[in-house]
């Protein structure tokens, strides 16, 4: 192999390209990206930098020396892919030859497929929308949120930390419900609620008007400015005419390869893929450890090494006001949640479990007890067959 | 090898401490102290350390 082509400058395309030369690989390295900017630390965007100053160089990332003769192809978005060619399209219309493919072309955020009041909405998913939310960010600013997920949740505490009038509008039942659970995704509310946040559960926004937003419920809501944080689309429409499963990301196989593509492979959140430590069913994982688990394991599948299986222990953590939720394990995959030690009033561990068995904990402080779970989730192997 | 935690940055997720007990480790505090000139044979673990630092805050040299 000596021409490796990572589409995908970001986060995991950073860490295919380290992994690459880790795993000893010396031929030629091209990482195209859309963005204009090198590799960045995105978690930030959502708080530390949306509340200070946003620069490039409060988030990038570092560079390896082994990564010194990457070539960088930035501000350049890939058109298509013939993967029997083995040909890459560029938006400029320029082509690209490659022995193997690393894609890490990630997410981007869904809109609301409402028209209007384009002025005021903002996404938090770039360095570019963060430097164009910041200034909106004022005191007084009446900000609707829409969706109360991880970057919905994140932004309205910013938000209101610098001042800002918030109100989050979500179909939910409680405010980042999946990961968290009903009882602490009330205690998350509550701690909102207190700083001064108005929540509209239940609710969706169904069109946009002169002066803010209009709710499914029918009522007004006056809005500065509207965030919308209702989720992500994995961009894999370049791969589409190759027979690829693109029905969810890109579906892989438990190394990381691409399905039926013995030079592809995939990284980070739009990869697809089943991890034993819990089933069998491929799933995406878009949680911040998982461009650099998959990065290790798809360099050496690329270039022909046997692994074993692999078992990443997804990891999440959320910094809202003083609060800090730390996770491990698939929480989202627990049906029977229970707090398992302290209270949600102050610091609690609640633990996610399936038939039983314990799969996730999401932590409401309580760093001290931070290794004593993790070191549970990781040891519980199941038997592989 | 140089270590180099940049102190500014750092907010005790501990995450370092995972990958590379032997240089990074929270006090009773919950503050993170590190070994700023472990041995090269950790240079693995400590890299590692550098890339799962949610803040990005560990520089090796």
């Amino acid at each position: 192999m000596d021409r490796v082509v990572i589409v995908g400058a970001s986060m995991g395309g950073l860490r295919a390209a380290e992994q690459l030369r880790a795993a000893g690989y010396e031929g030629e390295l091209i990482a195209i990206g859309d963005e204009p900017h090198m590799p960045y630390n995105r978690p930030p965007l959502s708080k530390e930098v949306l509340a200070a100053e946003v620069t490039h160089a409060a988030v990038a990332f570092r560079l390896r020396d082994s990564v010194a003769d990457v070539t960088w192809r930035l501000g350049t978005p890939v058109a298509a892919a013939d993967l029997d060619a083995g040909e890459l399209t560029l938006a400029d219309g320029s082509t690209l030859a490659c022995d193997g493919l690393v894609v890490a072309t990630g997410l981007r955020p869904r809109r609301l497929p409402l028209p209007g009041g384009e002025d005021r909405r903002h996404v938090v998913r770039t360095l570019d929308d963060a430097a164009r939310l910041r200034p909106c960010l004022t005191p007084g600013a009446r900000v609707v949120v829409v969706g109360a997920g991880f970057v919905g949740c994140e932004v309205a505490a910013t938000a209101r930390t610098l001042g800002a009038e918030v109100t989050v509008v979500a179909p939910e039942t409680e405010p980042m419900l999946r990961p968290l659970g009903p009882e602490l995704g009330a205690a998350l509310r509550a701690r909102h609620e207190a700083r001064g946040v108005t929540f509209h559960l239940g609710a969706t926004v169904r069109a946009f008007t002169d002066t803010g937003v209009t709710l499914s419920s029918g009522a007004d809501l006056a809005a500065d400015v509207v965030v919308e944080a209702v989720g992500s689309t994995p961009r894999t429409e370049w791969l589409e005419g190759n027979g690829l499963d693109l029905s969810d990301g890109v579906l892989c196989d438990g190394t990381l390869r691409v399905e039926g593509r013995p030079n592809v492979v995939a990284v980070g959140d739009v990869a697809r893929f089943p991890n034993p430590r819990y089933d069998d069913v491929p799933r995406r994982v878009e949680h911040w450890s998982i461009p650099t688990d998959t990065a290790k394991r798809a360099a050496r599948t690329l270039l022909g090494e046997d692994g074993g299986p692999f078992l990443p222990l997804p990891s999440f953590w959320s910094d809202q006001y003083d609060l800090r939720l730390q996770s491990f394990g698939a929480p989202a995959l627990g049906e029977d949640v229970r707090v398992l030690e302290g209270d949600l009033e102050t610091e609690a561990v609640v633990g996610h479990h399936r038939d039983g068995r314990l799969v996730g904990v999401v932590m409401l402080g309580m760093a001290r007890r931070m290794a004593h779970y993790r070191g549970r989730l990781l040891d519980d192997v199941p038997a592989l067959t | 090898m140089k270590v180099i935690v940049d102190m500014d940055r750092c907010q005790d997720h501990g995450q370092c401490v995972f990958s590379a007990p032997e240089v990074f480790r929270l006090d009773d505090a919950g503050h993170l102290v590190y070994e700023a000139d472990p041995d090269e044979s950790l240079r693995d673990a400590v890299e590692e350390a550098a890339d799962v630092c949610p803040l990005q805050a560990i520089t090796v040299g």
